[in-house]
């Protein structure tokens, strides 16, 4: 994909083969995956476009590659491994590691795919996302031509602003929904007349298509908004559906939409992915394939790097395989079931053992069903929170640090929870597509607490607007109590409730 | 590949540049962070260029991991502080955009509408320089290049069949000498000078020098684009005056009274004797509170800049910084007996709005 000079040298193909070899016969179950070696340049490049490199030209992407560029100027991240969740896998190695690293890369990189695979919240994944992504990027380079850069950015800026309005449980709700609804758009083959491949242009022309598809659309919109389904939270959906757009400007927001969906398992998965990945490299390179006694010391100190823990940060590599340890230890020694969970006393349960040894298939069936909500919901249970010493820290605005606030279990199982759910992005549903039959938008946050940044919903809301075309509300609340917030094209305007 | 990269590198590069054009005039009235010393760059904090979106808005706490009593600080908060900044109030910056203080020129001038500067025509140097550009066929044989020289000859031996594997001798015959030719580049170079006089007399404060400080640094700045290889003097004056480096210059207080012409005499005789005005494009640049020691004082200048300055220098500008005890008179002075002098320029910097005006008045003229 990125030229001939990207091949594995035979040594590290060699590794790969081994590796993959020992993965597979511990029961990973990794598609073909195929390494490319890389300079850090061409990786930081990769890491930009989040592993795409064909993706749509997007500024922001630049942003990113500065940004990367810097911190490896100045020596502050290097980033490791790349992979991407398409079939065949394809993961980066980079040049200048040396063997240790790659070894260890190459085991982690084994784990991702597997997890990529047999993860159910990757099941409805697109697996061929490198192919669309390159489709996509054709699609705007091509309106860019037709269009000019700006116009189309702009555009592309507003879709960026609502990328985080989708369902991300929609792929897993009733099938026919999910894409029925779209079908009768972007089937733009429903409209034509039946040709030959070489008279196709002739009898079905683009004008003729164009002006078929408007009726049709603007039939749906019609009588979509008026019974438009109230509480959908695929905002994006509901915009494609039924918001004036022009032809360009809904490939643009069905490219973000669906890239959106396509990117969103892996946030939802991402301490349990890490943590899976982390404790297969480290299985596999101390006890199944082990390094030799010269390679350990590298290798140490490149896995105290990785589970480095921070004070104010959770990281998910170290939380996700420290709770699928303390969970592969729990089913080892027979500690689950209900005579363990209400057993009482301190020192029975610490030296339970039952010897179920049941801790390795618990472990595969916590990669096959678990999200990082559920994921920590199931397992981080009160002993593990001591275990690793974890608190809640608030900031004080009277000496204007950050301090412990507590170490109470269930708040800081509580506020991890809350900081997951719906990866970390409010929920925010439709409520109206023809407020006040006015045809506004009413939008509404499900407030659980905390509030929405005023300034980026004021800008939010205008982005909206532009592709609403209508007046754009939405209902939230603050510590002040419920508000509703209207732009209508000129101002904003906020409204007690 | 990486032409892919550029042209979005290019993008976010173009938005940078449009912001920080939108906040130059910011910049100019706060320049304090620009002028850090000895560097090429300057860093501009930037407010984020980031996609609004509905999102949690005041992210203070979190889990963290650790030993630490409740009510302990917590250390190195990087991430949440700059979340919880990010916003729309001021200071809060996601983006530090490095500029060359020629591109912040450049943008100067396109934010002002500074016209480039004409300089004066007749008054260029050139320098020129040797560069090995050719080869020919004659030529001193000091120059003679050998490698090519061999290779005619092989070629030549080749072709009319004398050469023998076996015995390769070659010999060169004249026409297969080749030699190196040289051109002789002619550089157009412009040469300015730029004096800086300063009243340091009791009146002048802190916050007056800060603005010329300000006004100094875009005028530099600005000058130094039009320019190749610049000078700076600087001139300080109370009573009498004296040259300075530039640290001492925007340092330097005196007490006591005011006599501009000293500025004015020792400026021109610096002039006279380091920078004939038929090689130099001579700028001077002159900010006071506008008190002057008496009117017989302000006269002798007048004098002197109408006389001895105004036919040499491309420019002369006079500042004048507001302060508590100076009457300003001076410029009212000037402003009398040169109403409408193409090669004056005169400003009232008031306050720190008022840098952006002054340079504006300076540099409008293309001068």
């Amino acid at each position: 994909m990125l030229g001939l000079d990207t091949r594995l040298t035979d040594e590290l193909n060699y590794y790969v083969k081994e590796i993959e070899k020992v993965a597979r016969q511990s029961g990973l179950e990794p598609c073909t995956t195929i390494f490319e070696l890389v300079d850090y340049k061409q990786l930081n490049e990769i890491a930009a476009y989040m592993g795409f490199p064909t993706r749509y030209p997007h500024w922001r992407f630049g942003m990113e590659y500065e940004k990367l560029a810097k911190s490896y100027t100045y020596g502050l991240a290097i980033i490791y491994e790349m992979v991407i969740n398409n079939d065949p896998c394809y993961a980066y190695l980079l040049r200048a590691n040396d063997l240790v690293y790659q070894k260890t890369v190459i085991a982690h990189v084994f784990a991702h795919c597997d997890f990529f695979m047999k993860n159910f919240w990757f099941s409805k994944s697109n697996r061929k996302m490198l192919n669309n992504m390159a489709n996509h990027g054709t699609v705007v380079r091509s309106l860019i031509n037709e269009l000019g850069h700006d116009q189309v950015e702009a555009f592309i800026d507003c879709c960026l602003s609502v990328e985080n309005l989708i369902d991300i449980h929609a792929p897993f709700k009733e099938k026919k929904k999910f894409d029925r609804e779209h079908e009768d758009i972007i089937n733009t083959d429903r409209l034509k007349l039946q040709a030959k491949s070489y008279m196709d242009a002739y009898i079905n022309p683009q004008d003729y298509l164009n002006a078929q598809r408007k009726i049709l659309e603007a039939k749906q919109t019609q009588d979509s908004v008026l019974n438009a389904e109230t509480d959908e939270q695929d905002v994006l959906n509901f915009l494609l559906l039924h918001a004036p757009l022009k032809n360009w400007e809904w490939q643009i927001l069905n490219i973000i939409r669906s890239e959106a969906y396509y990117f969103a398992p892996q946030a939802q998965t991402k301490i349990l992915n890490e943590g899976w990945a982390t404790y297969w490299h480290s299985k596999i390179m101390t006890d199944l394939y082990p390094l030799s006694a010269a390679e350990i010391v590298d290798y140490c100190d490149h896995y105290a790097g990785i589970v480095a823990s921070s004070p104010t940060q959770i990281n998910p590599y170290k939380i996700g395989i420290e709770l699928l340890r303390y969970c592969e230890q729990r089913w080892d020694k027979g500690k689950f079931g209900i005579s363990y969970l209400e057993c009482e006393d301190f020192s029975e349960r610490q030296n339970w053992d039952k010897q179920a040894l049941k801790g390795r298939d618990k472990l595969f069936e916590v990669r096959s069903i678990h999200n990082d909500v559920t994921f920590i919901d199931a397992f981080l249970d009160e002993d593990f929170c001591h275990q690793h010493k974890m608190f809640l820290y608030d900031y004080d605005p009277e000496s204007k640090a950050y301090k412990i606030n507590t170490r109470d279990f269930k708040a800081i199982k509580r506020s991890l929870l809350d900081q997951l759910t719906n990866i970390g992005n409010p929920v925010i549903v439709v409520k109206d597509g023809n407020y006040n039959n006015r045809q506004e938008l009413l939008l509404q946050h499900k407030f659980t607490g905390q509030a929405l940044h005023h300034g980026y919903t004021l800008e939010t809301l205008q982005n909206l607007y532009r592709m609403w075309k209508r007046p754009v509300l939405i209902e939230t609340a603050d510590d002040d109590g419920r508000k509703r917030i209207r732009y209508d094209g000129s101002s904003h305007r906020v409204e007690k409730l | 590949m990486p032409i892919k990269m550029d042209s979005d590198l290019s993008r976010f590069h173009k938005i940078v540049r449009g912001k920080v054009k939108k906040e130059l005039r910011k910049f100019i009235a706060n320049g304090e962070l620009l002028a850090r010393k000895g560097e090429k760059t300057v860093k501009i904090p930037l407010p984020r260029v980031e996609m609004p979106r509905f999102q949690y808005g005041d992210n203070k706490g979190g889990v963290g991991q650790g030993d630490g009593e409740i009510g302990d600080e917590v250390k190195q908060p990087q991430q949440s502080e700059e979340e919880q900044q990010a916003g729309d109030k001021q200071g809060e910056h996601g983006l530090e955009a490095e500029v060359t203080i020629e591109e912040l020129a450049q943008l100067l001038g396109e934010e002002l509408e500074l016209p480039n500067i004409a300089s004066k025509g007749k008054d260029t140097v050139e320098s020129s320089q040797v560069r090995y550009t050719g080869i020919h066929k004659q030529g001193p044989e000091s120059l003679r290049h050998f490698k090519r020289t061999f290779r005619e000859s092989l070629k030549r031996s080749i072709i009319s069949g004398v050469y023998d594997a076996d015995d390769p001798v070659i010999l060169p015959i004249k026409s297969d000498m080749r030699y190196r030719s040289f051109r002789r580049l002619k550089n157009p170079e412009t040469s300015a000078v730029i004096f800086y006089m300063m009243d340091v007399s009791g009146s002048m404060g802190e916050l007056q020098k800060k603005l010329v400080r300000f006004t100094s640094f875009w005028i530099d700045a600005w000058l130094n684009q039009q320019y190749k290889g610049i000078e700076t003097r600087y001139i300080v004056h109370d009573a009498v005056a004296q040259e300075v480096d530039k640290d001492k210059f925007y340092r330097l207080r005196e007490a006591g009274g005011t006599l501009i012409s000293s500025a004015y005499m020792l400026a021109l005789d610096i002039m006279r004797s380091d920078y004939p005005h038929s090689d130099w494009n001579i700028y001077m640049f002159h900010f006071s509170d506008g008190d002057n020691w008496s009117s017989n004082d302000t006269n002798a200048c007048i004098k002197m800049i109408n006389d001895d300055i105004l036919p040499y220098v491309n420019l002369f500008s006079y500042g004048q910084v507001e302060s508590r005890y100076g009457s300003g008179q001076f410029f009212r002075n000037l402003a009398d007996a040169f109403p409408a002098h193409e090669r004056v320029a005169m400003a009232k910097i008031k306050d720190q709005d008022a840098i952006v005006g002054a340079i504006k008045s300076f540099l409008g003229r293309g001068k």
